[in-house]
C-alpha cells in the first residue's frame, strides 16, 4: 500500500476525478449525436451540454415552499457522492490512492447514498409526482443493486480482491482469456448501467410525461444550479458505469505506471472506449422502446439471472479441484 | 476492580428499581432519581466493560447467591464485556431519554412505579444474563429479564390488543428459555456440572453436540427474532413504550445473540461447518423476510420492530459465515465473521435505539403511530428529523456511517469463500451475500418511505400540523446515539482493535492484519485485497462540498423561496394529493406479493369508495396456525381427563399410586 | 486446474457450455412460442460448436462428423419441423401464461447447484478441464425436464424434451469425446423420428380436446357425463 501514498499519485487521482466530470457531458452529447444520426437527424453540437449547464449553472434557483433542508441539500449530495464515486474508478492509470481508500463495494454505497438523497429530494416537494419518481426509482434499484453486486462479486472473487486497482491489474496481467463468468458479469453489468442510469428500455432521459419519469419525476422542481448539479451527477453517473464497464472487462490500454507515454497511450485507450460504448448504447435506445414499469423487475430478473450465471460458472467452470 | 464496578452497576441500577417503589406518591422522583441512578449505573457499566476489553484478561468470582451447592458463578470475559458495555451505552441514552419521555405517563391510567421498577430490574436481569457463568445463574437471569420485560409489554393493558401481544411474547419467551435449558441439560449431562468452565472443557460425542446446538440455537434464535420463530417481534415492540421498545429491540436481542455466540463458540467449541450452513439460510431467509414484511408497514413502531428481524438476521449471516470458516479450519477467516457480526451488534444497537427514541418522540409529540398521518415533521422537529435521518441512513448501511461498516466486513468475509474447499459451499456463501445486498437495498427503500413520509412534505393530520419539538433530554439522547453512529463509522479499525480480544479469548486467534496499516485503513485481510479508509471518506466528502459551494457561492445568487411546486397547473397541492406510504410500498407489493398474505379490496358504496389493504404475515398461516390446532387438540384429548367424577380423580391417584409402587421395586 | 492453463480452445468450450446453459434458463422462461423454437435452435448450434471445438482440441476427427450432423438436425431441420408443425396448428402468435416464472428460475438454479453437487465426486477424465463440463449438462438435462414439469403447451414440451437430448449429447461429447458413430447416428434418427411422430399426434390430440394444453389430456378418461 505505500507505493499509492506518494503526493504525484494524490495529485494524479485529483486531476483525474476533474478529468472524469468534465468529460462526462461530452460522453453524453456524443450518445445524443448518434442517437440523432441514427434517427436521420442531425443532432445537438457537442458542446451544447456545457452550454445547457452553464446557462443553468447563471440561473436563479426557485425553491417551493413545501420543501425543507434536505431539497436544498440534495443537490451538493448527489454530485458530491457521485463525483467521489467516480474518483475511486481507474480511468487512465490503474494505481490510484483512491482506489484503496474505497474499494468497489464502497462505490456501490456511495451511488446508493446518493440515491437515497435524491429520492428524499422528491418526497419532499410534497406532490404526486416526486413521491411517484422516488418510488419507481427505488424500486429499479432495489432489483438492480443485488444484481450489480453479484457481477462484482464475481470479478471479486476471480480477481481475489475489491480493489478496483488490483481488479485491473489481475485481468492485465492474465492475458486473453475467455471467460464465461466474465461474460455473463459483463452483459448483467451491462444491463444494470442501463437500469441505473436511467436509460431506454428502463426510463427516458428526455421525457416529462408522468407515465414515462422516473428520474426526470424526482428532479422535476429543481431549477438553477440545483438542477444543473443533479444533470450533472447524472452525466457523472453514465461516465462512471461506461468506465467501470470498460476498464473492468477490457483494460488493456491502461497505463500501470505515471510515465507520460503510458498516460497518453490510456488516455486515447479510454477515449476509444467509451466512444463505442457510446455507439452500442445510442444503437439499443434507438431500437428498443421503453418497458412499462412492472415489465422493469423481468428485465432485472434477467440481469439478477446472468450474474447469478457468472457466479455459478465461475464456481462450476472455473476453480477446479 | 473491574468485576467491583460491575457489581456497582449492577447494585445502582437495582437501586432504581427499588426506588421506584415509591414513584406513585412522588412522581417527580421517579423522572429525576430513578434515571439519574440509571445513568450512573449504566456509566460504570460501560467502565468495566471497556477496560476488560482493552485489559483483554477475564475476571471470576463465586457469588454466595443461588442454592447451597450450587453457588453462582461470574465471570467477565472480554465478550461479556463487549455487551456489558453496549447495554450500559444504550441503557445511559435511555436514562437521558426517559423524563422527558416518562411524563405522558404520570397522568395515565397505570401506576408509574411499577414502569420504573420493571425498567431496573430489566436492566439488572440483562446484565446478570451477560455475567454469568453458570447454567443456573444464567436462566435465572434470563427468566428475570424476561419476566420484567413481559410486564413492560402489557404496561398499557387497558387494550385487549396490548394484553394478546404481550401474552404471544411470554408464552414465546418461555418456549425459547425452555429449549436453552434443555440445551445447557445435555451439555450438564455430559460433565456433570453446571459452571461454564467444566462444561467448556467437557467433550461431548458430535451427535449429542449437534442436539444441544439445534436446541439452542432454536431458543436463543426464538429470543433473538429469526423467521420463522419471529411472530412475538412486530407484536410486542409497538404496544411497549418507546424507550422500553428501544431496550427490547436494541439490547434484549443481543443478549440473546450472546448467548447464541456464548454455547457456539465458547461451551460447544468443536464447531461443525454444517451448522454454520443451517445458521447461514435461515438468517439470510430471516434478513430477507423481515425487510419485506416492514416494507409492508405503515405503523411506525412495527416497522421498526421487523427492521429488527432483518438486522438479527444480518448479524447471524456474519455468525454463519464464521461457523463455516471454523468448521473447515480456516480460524483467521471465522474471526472476521465473527468480528463482523459484533461490531453489526453493537451498529445495530445504536442506530435501533435511536430509530425508537426519534419514533418515541414523534409519537410523544404528535400522539400518532401511523405514518399515514404524519409528514412535514423536519419542519416542526428539526433536532429529532436530523438525529432520524442520521438513524435511517445508518440503517440503511450507506457510507460513511456505521452500518456501512459492518456490512462491508460481512461482505468481505463471504468473498473470502474462494479458500475453501467444498464446492457446494463456495456457492452457497455467494448467494447468502446476494441475498444480504437484496436485503440492503430493500432497507434503504423502505427508510426513504419512512423519512420522506413522516418528515417531508406536508403534514397529513391535524396533530402533526401542531407538533412541537421535543424536550432536552431527549434530544440528548438522541444527539448522543447520533454522534456514535458517525464515530463507529469513521473509526472503525481503532474499534475492532478493541474488540480483537474478543476472539482471542474464545477461539485463541485474533486478527492482527486489520489494523496494521494504522488507524486510517480498515484491512480485514490484506492491503492487496481490500482496505477502507473511512475517515478519508468523510474528509472526502466534506472537502469535495466545501470545493463545490466555493465555485458556486461567488455570485450573489439567493434562492427564492415563494413559490409554489409544480403540479400540472391544477390548483394548489394539499397534502392528499401526495404519496402515501401504502402507494410507495405497491412496487414491492406487486414484484414480491407471493410472499406475503395480502388481502386487497375495494368497496364502493353510493358515493364513497372504500380501500382496505391487510397484509399478514405467511408465518402465520404455514407455521404458527398448525401448531397451535396441534396443541389445541392435544389438548382437548388430555381435557378428557376432567370428567368431573370424583370417583374417577380417585381412581387415578389409585393407578399412579400402583405405578409407583412397582417402579420403586 | 486453473483457467489460466487451458488453451484458448478449451477456454472456448467453457464459454460455449456456460451459453448453453444460459438458453436452457431462457426457454424456461420464454413465453412466446416461436422464440423458444429460435432459442432451440440455438442451443443446438451451440452443442455444435462444442463438439467441433471438442474435435479440434482433442483431434478426435469422427467428432466433427456428429457436430455437422447435429447442426444439421438440431439447429436447421427439428426447428423447421416444428416451425411447420406450429404454422399449420396456427400457434404462430401463441404466448403462454407463465405460472410464477421467478420460481421456476430459483428451481432451475436450485437444479444446477444440485447437479454440481452430484458431479463433483467424478475423477479425472481424458482432458482436465470435462468434469465441469458433466456437471454444465447435467444441468442442461435436469432444466429440460424442469421445462417439461411446468408448461403446458404440447409443442413446448417437445422443445423441453429435445433439450434433454441436448444436454445428454453434450455429457458424451465432454466425457467421452463422443459415443460411436453408430449409436450417435441411432439417436439422431430416434430424435427426428419423435418429431415427426409428435407433429402428426398433436393434430390427433387438438381434434379431440381442442386444444394442446396438456393438463386437459385428463378430458380423455371415459365418463359418462363427459362430451368427447
Amino acid at each position: 500500500m505505500a507505493d499509492y501514498l506518494n503526493p504525484a499519485a494524490w495529485i494524479f487521482a485529483f486531476i483525474q476525478a476533474l478529468l472524469f466530470a468534465a468529460a462526462a457531458p461530452l460522453l453524453v452529447a456524443w450518445v445524443r449525436r448518434v442517437k440523432s444520426r441514427l434517427q436521420n437527424r442531425s443532432g445537438p453540437e457537442l458542446m451544447q451540454p456545457y452550454r445547457d449547464l452553464y446557462k443553468l449553472f447563471g440561473k436563479q434557483a426557485m425553491v417551493s415552499q413545501n420543501t425543507s433542508i434536505i431539497f436544498r441539500a440534495a443537490p451538493y449530495i448527489v454530485f458530491c457522492t457521485t463525483w467521489l464515486a467516480a474518483a475511486i474508478i481507474p480511468l487512465v492509470v490503474t494505481q490510484l490512492p483512491t482506489a484503496a481508500i474505497a474499494d468497489v463495494i464502497v462505490l456501490v454505497g456511495f451511488l446508493a447514498l446518493g440515491r437515497f438523497f435524491l429520492a428524499l429530494a422528491g418526497m419532499d416537494v410534497g406532490t404526486a409526482f416526486g413521491g411517484m419518481g422516488s418510488s419507481r426509482e427505488m424500486l429499479i434499484s432495489a432489483l438492480a443493486e443485488p444484481a450489480m453486486l453479484l457481477a462484482v462479486f464475481t470479478v471479486a472473487m476471480t480477481a481475489h480482491s475489491t480493489n478496483l486497482s488490483s481488479v485491473i491489474e489481475h485481468v492485465l496481467n492474465s492475458g486473453i482469456i475467455l471467460r464465461p463468468s466474465y461474460l455473463f458479469a459483463l452483459f448483467a453489468l451491462m444491463l444494470v448501467a442501463v437500469a441505473e442510469t436511467g436509460r431506454i428500455p428502463i426510463d427516458n432521459p428526455a421525457t416529462h410525461l408522468e407515465l414515462t419519469m422516473v428520474h426526470e419525476a424526482m428532479i422535476l422542481e429543481y431549477s438553477g444550479r440545483h438542477l444543473a448539479l443533479m444533470e450533472w451527477a447524472a452525466h457523472i453517473k453514465l461516465m462512471l458505469y461506461g468506465v467501470l464497464i470498460a476498464n473492468v472487462f477490457f483494460p488493456w490500454g491502461i497505463a500501470t505506471n505515471f510515465s507520460t507515454s503510458a498516460v497518453a497511450i490510456g488516455l486515447l485507450a479510454i477515449t476509444l472506449k467509451l466512444i463505442l460504448l457510446a455507439i452500442i448504447l445510442a444503437i439499443s435506445e434507438t431500437v428498443l422502446a421503453k418497458m412499462r414499469l412492472f415489465r422493469a423487475p423481468q428485465y432485472l430478473n434477467l440481469a439478477l439471472l446472468l450474474a447469478l450465471l457468472g457466479m455459478l460458472s465461475h464456481v462450476i467452470l472455473e476453480v477446479g479441484t | 476492580m473491574t468485576l467491583q464496578l460491575a457489581y456497582f452497576a449492577i447494585l445502582v441500577i437495582l437501586g432504581s428499581a427499588l426506588i421506584s417503589v415509591f414513584a406513585d406518591q412522588m412522581p417527580s422522583l421517579l423522572r429525576t432519581a430513578a434515571f439519574v441512578l440509571l445513568g450512573v449505573g449504566s456509566i460504570a457499566a460501560i467502565v468495566s466493560g471497556v477496560s476488560t476489553l482493552i485489559s483483554g484478561s477475564s475476571f471470576s468470582a463465586t457469588l454466595p447467591f443461588g442454592l447451597p451447592w450450587l453457588n453462582w458463578h461470574v465471570r467477565l470475559d472480554a465478550l461479556s464485556g463487549f455487551f456489558f458495555a453496549l447495554i450500559g451505552v444504550i441503557t445511559f441514552a435511555i436514562s437521558l431519554y426517559g423524563p422527558g419521555y416518562v411524563r405522558e405517563f404520570e397522568h395515565g391510567k397505570q401506576p408509574l412505579s411499577v414502569l420504573g421498577i420493571f425498567t431496573g430490574l430489566f436492566i439488572v436481569g440483562m446484565l446478570l444474563v451477560v455475567i454469568a457463568d453458570d447454567a443456573f445463574m444464567f436462566m435465572v437471569a434470563w427468566e428475570l429479564m424476561s419476566l420484567s420485560s413481559y410486564f413492560l409489554v402489557a404496561y398499557q393493558h387497558d387494550r385487549a390488543a396490548n394484553r394478546r401481544a404481550a401474552f404471544l411474547y411470554l408464552l414465546m419467551a418461555h418456549v425459547s428459555g425452555l429449549s436453552i435449558l434443555l440445551g445447557f441439560g445435555v451439555l450438564a449431562s455430559f460433565s456433570g456440572s453446571f459452571a461454564f468452565d467444566i462444561l467448556r472443557a467437557t467433550e461431548i460425542p458430535a451427535l449429542w453436540a449437534t442436539i444441544a446446538f439445534t436446541l439452542t440455537f432454536f431458543g436463543f434464535g426464538m429470543k433473538a427474532g429469526l423467521v420463522p420463530l419471529h411472530a412475538w417481534l412486530p407484536e410486542a415492540h409497538p404496544v411497549a413504550p418507546s424507550h422500553i421498545s428501544a431496550l427490547m429491540s436494541g439490547v434484549m436481542l443481543k443478549v440473546a445473540v450472546y448467548g447464541f455466540i456464548r454455547m457456539t463458540f465458547d461451551l460447544l467449541g468443536d464447531i461443525h461447518w454444517g451448522w454454520g450452513v443451517a445458521v447461514l439460510i435461515i438468517a439470510s431467509v430471516s434478513a430477507l423476510m423481515g425487510v419485506l414484511y416492514a416494507l409492508m408497514q405503515h405503523n411506525l413502531k412495527r416497522l421498526l420492530a421487523y427492521h429488527s428481524v432483518e438486522n438479527i438476521g444480518i448479524i447471524f449471516i456474519g455468525l454463519g459465515l464464521a461457523m463455516v470458516f471454523m468448521g473447515t479450519g480456516h480460524k483467521v477467516l471465522g474471526v472476521l465473521g465473527l468480528i463482523a457480526a459484533l461490531y453489526h451488534t453493537l451498529n445495530h444497537a445504536l442506530f435501533k435505539s435511536l430509530l425508537f427514541l426519534g419514533a418515541g418522540a414523534v409519537i410523544h409529540s404528535s400522539h400518532e403511530k401511523d405514518l399515514e398521518q404524519m409528514g412535514g415533521l423536519l419542519k416542526r422537529m428539526p433536532w429529532t428529523g436530523l438525529f432520524f435521518l442520521i438513524g435511517c441512513i445508518s440503517i440503511s448501511a450507506l457510507p460513511p456511517f456505521n452500518g456501512f461498516v459492518s456490512e462491508w466486513l460481512t461482505f468481505q468475509t463471504a468473498l473470502q469463500a474462494w479458500k475453501l474447499e467444498n464446492g457446494i459451499l463456495r456457492t452457497i456463501i455467494p448467494l447468502s451475500a446476494a441475498m444480504l445486498a437484496l436485503t440492503g437495498t430493500l432497507a434503504a427503500y423502505c427508510f426513504v418511505k419512512v423519512y420522506g413520509i413522516a418528515f417531508l412534505g406536508l403534514p397529513r393530520s391535524r396533530h402533526v400540523r401542531r407538533a412541537r419539538e421535543v424536550g432536552m433530554g431527549m434530544r440528548l439522547a438522541q444527539g448522543m446515539l447520533a454522534v456514535l453512529c458517525l464515530l463507529f463509522g469513521i473509526l472503525p479499525t481503532h474499534f475492532v482493535g478493541v474488540i480483537n480480544s474478543i476472539p482471542i479469548q474464545l477461539v485463541g486467534v485474533g486478527l492482527p492484519e486489520i489494523s496494521a496499516h494504522g488507524w486510517m485503513w480498515l484491512t480485514p485481510i490484506n492491503a492487496d485485497t481490500a482496505s477502507y479508509g473511512a475517515p478519508l471518506v468523510l474528509i472526502a466528502i466534506a472537502v469535495a462540498w466545501f470545493l463545490l459551494t466555493l465555485v458556486l457561492r461567488r455570485g450573489k445568487k439567493h434562492t427564492v423561496h415563494d413559490c409554489e411546486p409544480w403540479d400540472c397547473g391544477f390548483s394548489t397541492p394539499d397534502s392528499r394529493m401526495q404519496y402515501t406510504a401504502t402507494a410507495f410500498s405497491m412496487p414491492i407489493r406487486r414484484v414480491f406479493g407471493l410472499l406475503f398474505h395480502i388481502d386487497e379490496q375495494v368497496e364502493r358504496n353510493n358515493n364513497t369508495i372504500k380501500h382496505r389493504l391487510t397484509v399478514t404475515d405467511r408465518a402465520w398461516d404455514l407455521f404458527y396456525k398448525p401448531i397451535a390446532d396441534a396443541v389445541h387438540k392435544a389438548a382437548r384429548q388430555v381435557s378428557r381427563m376432567q370428567s368431573g367424577n370424583v370417583r374417577i380423580y380417585l381412581g387415578w391417584s389409585l393407578g399412579t399410586l400402583l405405578v409407583l409402587l412397582w417402579l420403586i421395586t | 486446474m486453473n483457467l489460466l492453463q487451458l488453451s484458448l480452445l478449451e477456454q472456448a468450450i467453457f464459454v460455449s457450455a456456460a451459453l448453453i446453459l444460459f438458453v436452457s434458463f431462457s426457454l424456461l422462461a420464454q413465453r412466446r412460442l416461436v422464440a423458444s423454437i429460435h432459442a432451440f435452435a440455438w442451443q443446438g448450434a451451440l452443442v455444435a460448436a462444442v463438439a467441433a471445438l471438442v474435435a479440434a482440441a482433442s483431434g478426435e476427427n469422427h467428432l466433427y462428423m456428429s457436430a455437422i450432423l447435429t447442426f444439421g438436425l438440431k439447429a436447421l431441420l427439428i426447428p423447421w419441423m416444428l416451425h411447420r408443425l406450429v404454422r399449420m396448428l396456427e400457434l404462430e402468435r401463441h404466448v403462454e401464461q407463465l405460472k410464477r416464472p421467478a420460481l421456476v428460475i430459483m428451481a432451475g438454479a436450485a437444479l444446477v447447484i444440485f447437479s454440481y453437487w452430484v458431479s463433483l465426486p467424478i475423477g479425472r477424465l481424458d482432458m482436465a478441464a470435462t468434469r465441469n463440463i458433466v456437471a454444465i449438462s447435467l444441468s442442461v438435462v435436469m432444466l429440460g425436464l424442469l421445462m417439461m414439469v411446468t408448461r403446458q403447451q404440447a409443442v413446448v414440451q417437445v422443445i423441453g424434451f429435445m433439450s434433454m437430448e441436448n444436454g445428454l449429447f453434450l455429457a458424451a461429447v465432454a466425457a467421452t469425446h463422443g459415443m460411436p458413430l453408430v449409436v450417435e447416428l441411432g439417436i439422431a434418427f430416434d430424435v427426428l423420428v419423435a418429431a415427426v411422430i409428435f407433429g402428426v399426434f398433436f393434430f390427433h390430440i387438438r381434434e379431440n380436446i381442442d386444444s394442446l394444453d396438456v393438463d386437459r389430456l385428463n378430458l380423455l378418461t371415459e365418463k359418462e357425463d363427459d362430451k368427447p
